[in-house]
Parts: C-alpha cells; sequence; structure tokens
C-alpha cells in the first residue's frame, strides 16, 4: 500500500515535524514499506487474543509525600536552553493582549 | 598479574582483588585507557562521553566491598547519569547533564563499580548497527569495515575488545543481544520489569528492558544480581524478589532446551546454523536433552514490533521540543515552530522515520488496524511461548540470521535493517528474558552467537545453558578456576 503526500504531511504537522519538501516522496515510500511489512499480521489468527500491555494490575503506589529526592526549580532547569530565575523560557504563546 | 594485563581479567576476578585490598580501583581504570583503550579506541570509537579526572574521581570514591568493587563499567548513552552528559547520541540532547542517576546506576555505583563513561548507540536506540549516532558509527573490533550491530553497538565493542569487562546497555527489539552476537560478547535481556527503567530514556515502554553485557556468563549473573530487584520509581518493576543466579554453574544435567528448527530453514547463515548444531551437541553432552518443538515464524514478531515500539516511541518522544533540555532551533517565531523546527532540526533521520510510523498507526481511524492489532499479535506469540514452554526450559535459536554485516550495507533500506531483528523481537513482545552466547568464530574469524530464551524469571536456566556454552559443554570446566577463553579480536 501505499501512503499518499498529502497523509504524510498530516502525520508530520501531528508530530511536530517539518519534512523537506524534496523528501516527501521518499519518506513516504520509506513508510509504506514497513506498513506493508505490518501487514502480515493480517495472515494470523487472532481468535481470542486481547491486546497485551504490561501495564501492571495495580499500580504500585509510594506514599504521598516528600521523599527527599525532590527537584528544585534551580537544578530542573539547569539544562534548559533557556531559563530565568527557575522558570523555562518559552517565545510568547498569547500575544496582542490588553491589559 | 602485571598492572597492564588487568583489563584481560574477569570482573569476578578484579573485585575479589580489589576486595582483599591487593589492587585499588584507580589502577584498574588507568590499566583499561592505557592499555585497550589506547590501542583500539581511536578505530573502534565505542565511548561517547568520558573524562579522565571524573573517572579517577569515581574510583577513588567506590566502595571497596561490593560485588563489583572496583570494576569499571561503561554504560549506554541512554542511561541517566549525574558525572557524564546523557544525550541518547541525539543532537536534540546535545550537551544534557540529569539530575539524577538511573537506579540501575545508583545499584552498580553501591556495589562497588566506577562508572568510566557512556558509550555509543544509534539514535535513542533505534537501529541494529550503530551507524544512527550523532557522534558518528562504532566499528566492530572483529573487523573494522563492518558494524558491531547495534543500538548497543559501543557498549559490546568496548567489552569485546577489553576496554571494560562489563557494560550495560537496553533491549527493546534485541539491542543487546545482536551487539552482543556481533562482538562476541555475552548479552543479557533480562524479563520485562526485572531490572529498573527509572533513568533509561524510554523508547518503546512496554518493550524496553536494561541488560547487561559482559565477556563472561558469571560476570553477567553478578551483574544481573547487583541490579535485579523491584524499584518503587517504576510503577512497571517486577514485585517479588529476583530469582538467585549464584547457581549459574550448577551445571544442565537434565535442562530441556527446545529446537525450533523451522526458525532457520530459510535464510539463515550456514555457519550460524552450524554453530546451533554444535551448541546442542555440546549441551547434550553436558546432560541436557534437546526437544524439537515447531514455533512460529519470526516475521509476524517483526510486523508487530515494528507498530508497538514505533507507537510508543512517538509517544515517549513527544517530550523533546526544546523547552527543558538539551538544544533549541536558534529561529523561531512562536511554541509551535520552536518545537517543530528544533524536532525536525534534533533529531536524525531513522528517529523521524519511526516517529512518523508511530504516529500514523496511532493516528485516528488507524488505531485498531495497526497498534491494536499489534498488541493482540504479542498475546499470540506469548501463547506460542507458553506452549513451548510447557515442554522445555529454555528455546536454542540464532541470534541474528546474519554475521556481522558491513557499514553502510543496511543503513539507507529500513526494511532490510529490521529484518536483523528476526530472531531477538519475540523474547521483548512476550517480556521473557534472553541470553546470546558467543560459540566460536566463523571461517572469516567474525564472532558466531546462539541466543537461549526462557520464560519469565528464567534467568537462572539461561545462565546455567549459557555456562556450559562457554565451557563447550565440559562438565570437568564447570567450576570457577576454569575460566573459558576469549575470543579477543585482533588487530586486522
Amino acid at each position: 500500500m501505499s501512503i499518499p503526500r498529502e497523509e504524510v504531511l498530516r502525520i508530520a504537522a501531528l508530530a511536530r515535524l517539518e519534512i523537506p519538501a524534496d523528501a516527501v516522496d521518499r519518506v513516504a515510500a520509506q513508510l509504506s514499506a514497513v506498513i506493508d511489512l505490518a501487514a502480515q499480521l493480517d495472515q494470523l489468527d487472532l481468535e481470542g487474543c486481547e491486546p497485551t500491555t504490561f501495564a501492571p494490575a495495580e499500580a504500585p503506589l509510594r506514599p504521598d509525600a516528600p521523599d527527599g529526592r525532590q527537584l528544585d526549580a534551580e537544578r530542573a532547569t539547569a539544562s534548559a536552553p533557556e531559563a530565568e530565575d527557575g522558570h523555562f523560557l518559552v517565545p510568547p504563546i498569547v500575544e496582542h493582549l490588553e491589559p | 598479574m602485571s598492572a597492564n594485563g588487568l583489563w584481560r581479567e574477569s570482573a569476578a576476578a578484579l573485585a575479589a582483588r580489589v576486595r582483599a585490598g591487593e589492587l585499588d580501583a584507580r589502577d584498574l581504570v588507568r590499566a583499561a585507557w592505557d592499555g585497550p583503550g589506547a590501542e583500539w579506541e581511536a578505530d573502534v570509537h565505542a565511548v561517547v562521553h568520558t573524562d579522565p579526572v571524573q573517572r579517577e574521581s569515581n574510583a577513588a570514591a567506590a566502595p571497596r566491598t561490593g560485588a563489583l568493587a572496583g570494576v569499571p563499567v561503561l554504560l549506554k548513552d541512554n542511561l541517566c547519569t549525574t558525572d557524564f552528559p546523557t544525550t541518547c547520541c541525539s543532537r536534540i540532547l546535545a550537551g544534557y547533564r540529569p539530575p539524577y542517576d538511573a537506579t540501575v546506576v545508583e545499584r552498580l555505583r553501591a556495589a562497588g563499580a566506577v562508572v568510566v563513561g557512556k558509550a555509543n548507540m544509534d539514535e535513542f536506540a533505534m537501529g541494529s548497527s550503530t551507524e544512527y549516532s550523532c557522534a558518528g558509527p562504532t566499528r566492530n573490533p572483529h573487523d573494522l569495515t563492518r558494524v558491531p550491530g547495534g543500538s548497543s553497538g559501543g557498549a559490546a565493542a568496548a567489552v569485546a575488545y577489553g576496554l571494560v569487562p562489563v557494560a550495560l546497555g537496553s533491549d527493546t527489539g534485541g539491542s543487546v543481544r545482536q551487539p552482543a552476537a556481533f562482538c562476541g560478547v555475552v548479552g543479557l535481556k533480562p524479563t520485562y520489569g526485572r531490572l529498573s527503567r527509572y533513568g533509561l530514556v524510554a523508547f518503546g515502554s512496554s518493550l524496553d528492558q536494561v541488560g547487561v553485557l559482559a565477556r563472561h556468563v558469571e560476570d553477567v549473573a553478578i551483574t544481573y544480581g547487583v541490579l535485579a530487584g523491584p524499584d518503587p520509581f517504576d510503577a512497571t518493576s517486577r514485585p517479588g524478589p529476583a530469582p538467585d543466579v549464584t547457581g549459574f554453574d550448577a551445571g544442565v544435567e537434565g535442562l530441556r532446551f527446545g529446537w525450533p528448527a523451522n526458525l532457520w530453514q530459510a535464510g539463515v547463515d550456514a555457519e550460524i546454523v552450524a554453530g546451533l548444531e554444535r551448541s546442542a551437541v555440546a549441551l547434550e553432552r553436558a546432560g541436557a536433552v534437546r526437544v524439537p518443538i515447531t514455533f512460529l515464524p519470526g516475521e509476524y514478531g517483526i510486523a508487530a514490533y515494528y507498530l508497538v515500539a514505533t507507537a510508543e516511541a512517538s509517544s515517549n518522544l513527544a517530550r523533546f521540543d526544546g523547552v527543558r533540555y538539551g538544544f533549541r532551533h536558534p529561529e523561531s517565531d512562536d511554541v509551535f515552530s520552536l518545537q517543530t523546527r528544533t524536532r525536525s532540526a534534533g533529531f536524525g533521520a531513522e528517529v523521524q522515520r519511526r516517529i512518523l510510523l508511530g504516529t500514523y498507526a496511532l493516528s485516528s481511524g488507524y488505531y485498531d488496524a495497526y497498534y491494536l492489532k499489534a498488541q493482540r499479535a504479542r498475546t499470540r506469540i506469548r501463547r506460542e511461548f507458553a506452549a513451548a514452554f510447557a515442554q522445555c526450559d529454555a528455546l536454542l535459536m540464532p541470534a541474528t540470521p546474519t554475521l556481522p554485516f558491513r557499514l553502510g550495507e543496511k543503513s539507507d533500506d529500513p526494511v532490510a535493517m529490521y529484518l536483523s531483528d528476526l530472531f531477538t523481537i519475540g523474547a521483548n513482545l512476550a517480556g521473557i528474558p534472553g541470553l546470546t552466547v558467543p560459540v566460536g568464530l566463523s571461517a572469516d574469524r567474525l564472532p558466531l552467537a546462539v541466543q537461549l530464551l526462557g520464560p519469565e524469571d528464567g534467568e537462572p536456566q539461561l545462565l546455567r545453558l549459557g555456562r556450559a556454552l562457554e565451557v563447550g559443554g565440559d562438565r570437568s570446566r564447570l567450576t570457577r578456576e576454569h575460566r573459558t577463553e576469549v575470543a579477543w579480536p585482533s588487530r586486522r
């Protein structure tokens, strides 16, 4: 099966990825090849097979109390590309706000 | 033992001498870098982050009492460490220093191990050759024109050429076992949840497992003993105590190994098949029993895997957006373009391909046809394994369909690359343990390996069978005094 160009671009936008215009056809062909590989599952009898997830039946919960491993704001932002006073900096999200 | 020969020793032997006060951890670290590191590293390129000052201070700080006292250990670059950068060999995490150690790293350090640096890997563990690393490829020490396998290729290569006796990797679809096979070392992927994933950068959360690479089965057993067990910081860690693997040297009398010969009727290298047959005979000579079995072909596993792993990866890697850590694209107008430009410039081609594939498999209208169907196929595969393990204690099978391939041979053909995981992926889908063991060299002096798969918590019998293969099935050599010969790579 072949994944159309528009579909590849829609998926890329969802994934926050930009595909250069001259690469879209190549990416579409590579994705299609893997999807074709996956189509082999259609030959497998899955009657009565519930999905496997490995999610624990009961999540082991820790006590809801500080445990000494707390991450302070300074350390949390130490590896950030831009930070100030323990806050992560990003470009404006909402602009032209009237006071 | 001369100082410059220390690096040839096993972790077990080194730790015993450190505990006895005969050796200092700093000697071991220096022996590694002055010896094989000086000779090999420039050609092999197994290490991506290290620092002589940090190595020395880690050696000085290591307790002299634990099971791994003074033993130098290299970590795959997706395990969080406070003392070395953790970048998953991706531009998007350039320079990142985590604020905490992974649980497995904490446990290593508490047992006396000395973390000496971080090993090369395919970016975010996505690959089977270590060619998809932003730091450039690692080469196979047995033949520098060939790949070491992947994604834990740096870890496997460093153990093979002698930089460290033990390294940690991660195995999502074979990323410990396949490079171990290609580099001629022992590689263990434990039962899902047995080793904590806290501080392992997530790829496919329902498949990921930290694994151990070493030159000797004994060193794998010791390291597993140090690391395995529940962790309150990993909600998927397996409750209850880990199985005891100290009996790895107990022999294999009466153990039953499955022989799914239908799996290698087509498409497996003839020398690998011959190595399997020799291994089966060796195990029989040591008292184990061969049980012929028919098993579901691995192609179904590949199909399920590349849907599940990419779907989970697309979700896990959403966190890399240029806001909290690592690289940020310098030009952006708003948060959307900041994220998109950062991710497009920060992730390599294979990672982007898998994110796209996973996003597609999870997107509206396709979820049932792809992700859900793949999760149901996992159940089918688990039932196959359960039926097999009703008849035997472990399966003996190939680790890989081919010997190590050449650099560049598969890097432009994703499907060809994915097929090199044919025999390893099933264990991740089913959550069961797997062990690859070297069983000699091919006519071209490339490592030959076999793989053993066991039921959940089957690590003890895997290590017993692996140990028997290590001594060629010779029961008289199953004692700690009789260590095995290592097939060291030679310079060529």
